[in-house]
């Protein structure tokens, strides 16, 4: 043992000195900060409302195009991070906090996206005046948006999980709060954070292609991005630039897959807590290998360790050992308490007053009715869309569940497709349906379907491959016939992680009705019933108040079939079907 | 500090424990009774041993005298001042080591000195000092989830005597191991107090394990349970290292299994001294099939009816968390008497193990009619019931006027699987449902 222990000793003591890898991670890292900072500087130029930003569609500026689409996309994920850090564990320790945080979360994940971007636009413009900011300000919003929800809710659960002990040990060891979140709930959750952020983004692309040509009020604003790029590539009906634009922004996925989340999750492997890493395989990304052989980035590495462990042990923010007995539960608590139930009352009260003086009485009620009979219509297509997918996903995904050579390569794949913004691949469904006249109100569906299907396809493949080798034999053994073998082992087996994806796809469709119920190619214009074209059309229209009353209706259709279909779906296959 | 701790030790206790309850609320009005009334002194120099089943609240006695866990009356106190919360001096080792997995060996033992702020190179040298001291170099840089069991708890030892201790907390710090780790661990351990390498005042110890308490300890305190109580306490004054198979040592364990097991007179009995429990009574988590082997066991010709507990513990390898719940449930069947360390096996108990499997359902069902009252009463209103169904939230909301929700529902689970066994009544789980199994 004596060996290691010297080796251990001297590779903390050698002085660093760059190898070779190190230039090639070196060239890539200032690369990429200096490009990012150059073009940060284009967002906050001066714009005035109603000025045309002149999109070209000349191949040069694609990249360029490209560049400012993956900055809002970073910027929103910080903001999105400083929210779920902050918010969420807010919730979690405390539990005033998350009687309120918790139910508003909840209800903000089923308002439509895109509804948030008609709301906030103009309040947007109006506090950056006579800038570009306003605009980016709004579409950094809807992505922001996007992505908060989900990431903040995922990390209040696991923080609630850490188990006691190592709270415990924390406690008797005199670590702070401030200590505490860095050193245990920040890492304990990091998986699970990390795997929440990467479903996020994936929604994240599609609502940023979407943001980036903001309608509202009969103002067109297009940000220089790939979303801008396309929309006029759509307008001017040109097949070319779709084509380029599909592929530079695949490209852009790739790079972003290979360069920030394969490596975040590889290094990600080590905060698994001990239990769930035994048989599955450990995640792996050469852009990591290259990182644990350069030296000097080594180093690097270790002065940033260094850096980190100052920042978590400021000195102002250490413990101090407890000399007088904990408050007590006295009249002061009670007063408080009184105070923040009251004032929580007057905000509950205040706002269902307001909402019945701006909506529902300057609205006859036909036209709730109608908005209502709309919201029906889309959510038909979104069941009927479940269905297909299900016939589709669900014997391929087996399929290869079940195999797991095939599995590992469709996997990536899968998380891969999901990721690409579907709404790129619109037009070329716009162009079937202008040529060959087909019915809209049937036809947008595969729209819909386009980018919700993958959360299925590879929830459906990850439960075929967790159903346990020794039931399959047995089944084998038994002589199992095809439809009995599916009926009783493979159905129930992957039955909650078909309910998880199904969840989520319905969700996205829910969200990409709005993109997808109105249909334009040139100037052909085709409009689809359904409470997402109502949305779309009202936005273009910019009447705040029918767009509120239909955002509200999608918002509210989308939680009841939430609490009365998917939630109990959820539960029922949890408590009846997990297979441990 | 050391003048401070010289002059004071022969006046004071190192730890003092005075009218400590602590009651954990349960709905809105009710509260749960976990501790009543423990008053203890620990002294400088001693190993201390609690010894209880698990859910007798020993593990958080030993939480409030670590200030983790605040006491609902009475005062713990360290060196004669009130602990208000965790205090510098006292250091823990748990059951599940609570080592952060994504921290190495290194990392996890500097965890408690960078908290107090020492700064890196001194954190450094004594973080590899203690790693030494508990014989885990060569593992620095290894993570928790490189390192067997025994390894980790080395951490987890490492990790709370870093910071330099007076006290040493441990709350089962061996029963997650094996057998032969854990007895490696303990004799390292036993080796670092003798020669004094740690600078420890005192060690406390929780544990459910008899032998373990009579190796390890100078005194032994015997938990009751529901709720926690001292029950009394022995002094074991075999010199170390003691050898488990020395008579001595095996009289030790005899005795301490004595009190475990002797009635205390407040205690209630029937006129022949089993145990009378009423609706509300945690019944203990055994199953038939284990009560059934401990009487097969009881049964053999060169037993006669009658074991000493040790030996049962011994034959049946089974610890006094498992054995306690099958002994207790084979009194209140009346299947066997319990007293002074001896389990006698009934003429009840005698029949039913001697009777074919259907004959055994039979009488354990009339047993369990007569003598567990929740089985009874389960049964009383399946019978009453016009379609003989009754749901099992009915049943629970009753359990949860006398306990927490979590132990409720175990103790309905264990009726309900008791009733299946008997055939006294069928549940269906989907459903929630019970019925009774033949209606009539």
């Amino acid at each position: 043992m004596n060996f290691l222990r010297t080796t251990f000793r001297s590779s903390y003591k050698d002085k660093p000195y760059p190898n070779y890898w190190d230039l090639v991670a070196l060239l890539w890292a200032l690369g990429v900060i200096v490009l990012l900072a150059w073009v940060a500087r284009q967002m906050a130029v001066p714009y005035e409302l109603g000025q045309a930003i002149p999109i070209s569609l000349d191949l040069h500026h694609l990249p360029g195009y490209a560049l400012r689409t993956v900055l809002r996309m970073l910027i929103a994920l910080f903001f999105s991070l400083l929210f779920t850090f902050t918010f969420a564990t807010w919730a979690a320790k405390s539990p005033r906090a998350e009687r309120i945080i918790i139910p508003f979360i909840d209800i903000l994940q089923s308002v439509p996206i895109l509804g948030f971007l008609s709301i906030t636009v103009v309040g947007f413009i109006k506090l950056f005046p006579g800038s570009l900011l306003g605009p980016e300000c709004a579409a950094i919003f809807a992505i922001f948006t996007s992505q908060a929800w989900n990431m903040a809710l995922g990390f209040y659960q696991t923080v609630r999980s850490v188990p006691v002990e190592l709270n415990e040990a924390c406690n008797i060891f005199h670590l702070s709060a401030w200590q505490r979140f860095w050193r245990i709930d920040v890492p304990f959750s990091l998986p699970g954070l990390l795997w929440n952020t990467m479903m996020s983004m994936s929604a994240g692309w599609f609502f940023v292609v979407a943001s980036e040509a903001i309608s509202v009020s009969n103002q067109h604003i297009l940000l220089p991005g790939i979303g801008s790029y396309i929309t006029v590539a759509i307008a001017s009906a040109n097949m070319h630039a779709i084509f380029y634009a599909i592929f530079t922004m695949f490209m852009v996925i790739l790079i972003y897959d290979q360069f920030l989340f394969r490596p975040l999750v590889a290094w990600a492997e080590k905060f698994k807590t001990e239990q769930v890493a035994e048989d599955t395989k450990e995640a792996h990304s050469w852009v990591i290998n290259i990182l644990h052989r350069t030296r000097f980035l080594r180093y690097f590495g270790t002065q940033l360790t260094y850096l980190f462990d100052l920042f978590v042990n400021i000195s102002f923010l250490r413990s101090k050992p407890v000399y007088s007995p904990r408050l007590p539960v006295s009249r002061y608590m009670l007063y408080i308490s009184w105070v923040w139930n009251s004032i929580l009352f007057f905000v509950i009260g205040g706002a269902l007053v307001f909402l019945y003086h701006m909506m529902i009485r300057s609205t006859p009620f036909p036209t709730i009715l109608s908005i209502f009979f709309l919201g029906l219509i889309t959510a038909l297509r979104v069941f009927a869309l479940v269905i297909v997918c299900t016939v589709i996903w669900v014997p391929i995904g087996v399929w290869v569940g079940l195999r797991s050579n095939v599995a590992h390569i469709i996997q990536p794949i899968a998380q891969f497709l999901a990721a690409f913004p579907a709404n790129l691949l619109y037009p070329l469904v716009f162009i079937l349906i202008v040529t060959y006249h087909l019915n809209i109100n049937i036809w947008v569906m595969p729209l819909m379907l386009l980018g919700a299907q993958w959360y299925l396809l590879f929830n459906v493949v990850a439960g075929a491959s967790v159903i346990p080798k020794d039931l399959l034999q047995v089944a084998d053994n038994l002589g199992l016939g095809f439809w009995l073998r599916w009926r009783r082992l493979i159905l129930p087996g992957i039955f909650p992680y078909y309910i998880t994806g199904a969840i989520t796809a319905v969700g996205g469709a829910w969200n990409a009705s709005i993109v997808a119920e109105v249909v334009t190619w040139g100037n052909h214009k085709l409009v689809a019933t359904g409470l997402g074209a109502y949305i779309k059309e009202q936005t273009l229209k910019g009447d705040f108040l029918h767009i509120a009353l239909g955002i509200g209706m999608m918002c509210l259709l989308v939680l009841i079939f939430n609490r009365l279909v998917w939630r109990p779906l959820y539960m029922f296959s949890r408590e009846r079907f997990a297979l441990n | 500090m050391q003048d401070l701790i010289q002059s004071t030790k022969t006046t004071s206790p190192l730890i003092e424990v005075v009218n400590v309850h602590k009651s954990f609320k349960k709905g809105d009005r009710q509260e749960l009774l976990v501790l009543e009334d423990i008053n203890f002194r620990m002294y400088e120099g001693e190993i201390v041993a609690i010894l209880g089943k698990s859910g007798s609240g020993k593990s958080t006695l030993l939480r409030i005298i670590a200030g983790l866990v605040a006491p609902s009356a009475g005062t713990a106190f360290y060196r004669g001042q009130p602990v208000f919360g965790p205090v510098r001096g006292i250091s823990m080792v748990f059951q599940t080591f609570a080592l952060l997995p994504w921290l190495s060996v290194l990392q996890n033992v500097e965890l408690g000195l960078e908290a107090l702020g020492v700064d890196r190179h001194e954190r450094r040298e004594r973080a590899l000092k203690a790693i030494d001291t508990i014989g885990l170099d060569g593992f620095e840089t290894a993570f928790p989830k490189e390192l067997s069991g025994g390894m980790r708890q080395r951490v987890g030892f490492a990790r709370a005597l870093v910071v330099n201790p007076d006290i040493l907390l441990m709350d089962e710090p061996f029963s997650a191991l094996d057998v032969l780790t854990a007895d490696n661990l303990k004799s390292d351990l036993l080796d670092l107090w003798q020669t004094q390498k740690t600078g420890l005042h005192g060690i406390l110890f929780v544990t459910h394990n008899i032998e373990e308490a009579a190796l390890l300890a100078d005194r032994i305190i015997v938990f009751n349970s529901n709720p926690g109580s001292l029950r009394g306490e022995l002094k074991v004054t075999l010199p170390h290292p003691r050898n488990e198979a020395d008579p001595r040592f095996r009289n030790q364990i005899d005795r301490v299994y004595t009190l475990m097991t002797t009635q205390p007179l407040a205690e209630s009995g029937d006129t022949e001294g089993h145990q009378v429990i009423d609706l509300g009574y945690r019944l203990p988590e055994a199953n038939v099939a284990e009560i059934t082997g401990l009487l097969e066991t009881l049964n053999v010709p060169e037993n006669q009816g009658k074991m000493d507990l040790p030996d049962v513990a011994d034959t049946l390898m089974l610890d006094i968390d498992e054995l306690f719940p099958l002994t207790e449930l084979l009194e209140i069947l009346h299947f066997a008497k319990v007293s002074k360390g001896d389990i006698t096996i009934t003429e009840a108990g005698k029949a039913f193990v001697e009777a074919t499997i259907l004959d055994r359902k039979k009488i354990f069902s009339q047993h369990l009619k007569k003598y567990v009252p929740l089985a009874r009463y389960i049964y009383d209103q399946l019978t009453r019931h016009p379609r003989h169904r009754a749901l099992e939230e009915n049943f629970l909301s009753l359990l949860e006027d006398y306990l927490t929700e979590k132990e409720a529902s175990r103790i309905l689970s264990t009726v309900i699987e008791w009733g299946r066994y008997a055939e006294l009544f069928a549940y269906d789980y989907n459903a929630g449902v019970l019925s009774l199994e033949n209606p009539n």
